[in-house]
Formats: C-alpha cells, sequence, structure tokens
C-alpha cells in the first residue's frame, strides 16, 4: 500500500501518522502542501491534525484551497481513500469532501486526554479489525472539535451507517455524540481523536493499531 | 473600491464564545444582555468594477462556512 501524508504549515502530527501507517506496513510518502500533484500510485492520503495556516480564518478552511488539496479531490473523485485525524478532519469538511462542520468545543476549553469511543460500524476499511460497538480509548487535543451538521444530515449519516465512531462521554458538545464519520461511499474517513498517538507499546495503548491494520487489509485485498 | 464582509454563525448554530461574553458581561453588572452572537468583520479592499456577484463568490468558497455561517455584504 502506498501512502502519502499532507503537509501544510503548521501541520504538527504529519510524522507521528507517517511512522503509525508505516508501522502497520505502508510505504509512506510525505507531500508538501504547494505540489500540485501526488506521487503516482498512491492508494491512501493521509490529512494529519495539527493548526495548518494558524488556523486563520477557520480551522482547516486555508488548507481546503491548498493546491495539494485539489489533487487530493481529484484523488477522492476516483474513488480514493483518505482520512483526516483532527486538524485533517476540520479540513475534510471544509474541503466538503465531508459533510457537517467542526465549532468551537461547548466548553470553550482546549481539551487534551484519552477518551472512549465505541466504534458505530465495522463496515468500512477503517474500522473492520475492531469489533462491532467496541470501546476504545484514544486521545484527543483539540479546541475545535463540536461536529456539527443540519438534522437532515445526521439522521442520514445514522440511517446509512456513516457514523464510523461515537464518543462514550461527550467531551465536546458534539451533535450525537459523533466523533468520526465516513464519506457515501466509505472510504473517506474524518475523526477527532488521535489513533496515531495509541498505535504502539511505547504509546502506553494500541488501541489506535487496528485502524491502521485495517486499512491496510482493505487496500491490499482491493 | 471597498467591501465589508459580516461572518456570522447561522441562527440555531450553539456560539459558546457569544454564551462566554454575554456571561462576562452580566459579571461587570451589565443586566438585561439576553443574548450576545459573536461574528466576524472582514474589510476588502478591491480593484474597481469588482462585481458584487465576485464578492459574493468569495464568500462562498472562503470567507465563510455557509454549512454553519451566514454572510453580508456592504459595499462602502
Amino acid at each position: 500500500m502506498k501512502a502519502a501524508v499532507l503537509q501544510f504549515p503548521g501541520s504538527n502530527c504529519d510524522r507521528d501518522m507517517a511512522m503509525a501507517l508505516k508501522q502497520a506496513g505502508a510505504d509512506v510518502t510525505m507531500v508538501w502542501h504547494k505540489e500540485a500533484d501526488l506521487p503516482a500510485g498512491i492508494d491512501v492520503i493521509g490529512v494529519p491534525g495539527g493548526f495548518s495556516y494558524g488556523d486563520y480564518l477557520r480551522c482547516g478552511a486555508i488548507a481546503a484551497n491548498s493546491p495539494i488539496t485539489k489533487a487530493l479531490k481529484a484523488h477522492v473523485e476516483r474513488g480514493g481513500y483518505a482520512f483526516g485525524i483532527c486538524n485533517g478532519f476540520q479540513v475534510l469538511t471544509e474541503a466538503r469532501l465531508l459533510p457537517g462542520a467542526l465549532l468551537r468545543n461547548a466548553g470553550l476549553k482546549y481539551i487534551c486526554r484519552t477518551v472512549g469511543l465505541a466504534v458505530e460500524t465495522t463496515d468500512s476499511p477503517y474500522t473492520s479489525a475492531y469489533a462491532q460497538g467496541q470501546h476504545i480509548g484514544i486521545p484527543i487535543a483539540h479546541h475545535d472539535g463540536n461536529f456539527t451538521a443540519d438534522e437532515d444530515t445526521l439522521d442520514r449519516l445514522e440511517g446509512e451507517g456513516l457514523v464510523a465512531f461515537r464518543y462514550l462521554d461527550n467531551p465536546n458538545g458534539s451533535k450525537r455524540n459523533i466523533a468520526g464519520i465516513l464519506s457515501d461511499n466509505r472510504r473517506v474517513l474524518g475523526m477527532m481523536p488521535h489513533p496515531e498517538r495509541a498505535a504502539e507499546a511505547a504509546h502506553g495503548n494500541e488501541d489506535g493499531k487496528a485502524f491502521f491494520t485495517s486499512l491496510l487489509d482493505a487496500v491490499v485485498s482491493a | 473600491m471597498k467591501a465589508r464582509v459580516f461572518v456570522m454563525l447561522k441562527n440555531g448554530v450553539l456560539d459558546p464564545q457569544g454564551a462566554a461574553v454575554q456571561h462576562a458581561l452580566g459579571a461587570l453588572g451589565f443586566d438585561g444582555v439576553n443574548e450576545v452572537r459573536q461574528g466576524k468583520v472582514i474589510e476588502l479592499d478591491l480593484a474597481d468594477g469588482t462585481t458584487e456577484a465576485s464578492i459574493n463568490e468569495m464568500c462562498e468558497k472562503l470567507l465563510a462556512n455557509t454549512v454553519i455561517e451566514s454572510y453580508r455584504v456592504e459595499l462602502l
């Protein structure tokens, strides 16, 4: 599996994401945001966490209009796999590759701690190695993770099984406790929690490892 | 020519910052502040002849996220 991890000015979880992908067996290329094209043969694009462009205007808004994001959109339109973690989720919603938006946390505080999640579907390239309804602990670190969308969109996400993860104890005010969602074709995922920060023994928590092994399985067998 | 763009969270979208400002005004003794909504103002210095349609497109594509925000353009 060939993966690309995008780097924007202010990305700071890009190397963690690359490491988690490599440990799952992926061949990873880092791609600077000014590039107009992705390297040939990329299967998966990861959009990492951080504070792209200093969160100016709105989190993810400037990155969503970066040159490399056009290539990301074309990759997704071709049916390619892409996932965004934390700021990456914000970029994917701002780029309209996923529905909804991420607002300031309801309690206004930046929150950095491990939270409980329920795996809401195993029918996705990112969650197949988990058990349906499994409870996992994954770190969050965000100020703007309060997922919102209109009621029709929320009903559709739930009705079509496009909610990937839900918070067990909602930390940020997200509608319907949603922590991560999938696109209609289930190949694009966005989530606020950081599975790449819980992906090896040295992290003291390996609950995020199955996210990356699921992805490897899905892409290699596709 | 100049334009001013007002961006606000849509009605019904929770504005926790506005709520915090309202709370702080109450703590200062300003009674009767029923609600505070916080938005942003963006001033654009534009080439003469820029159309309002073009400014609206700027708003739709970047300045506002119309999933959660509404905008209003004022030509100066």
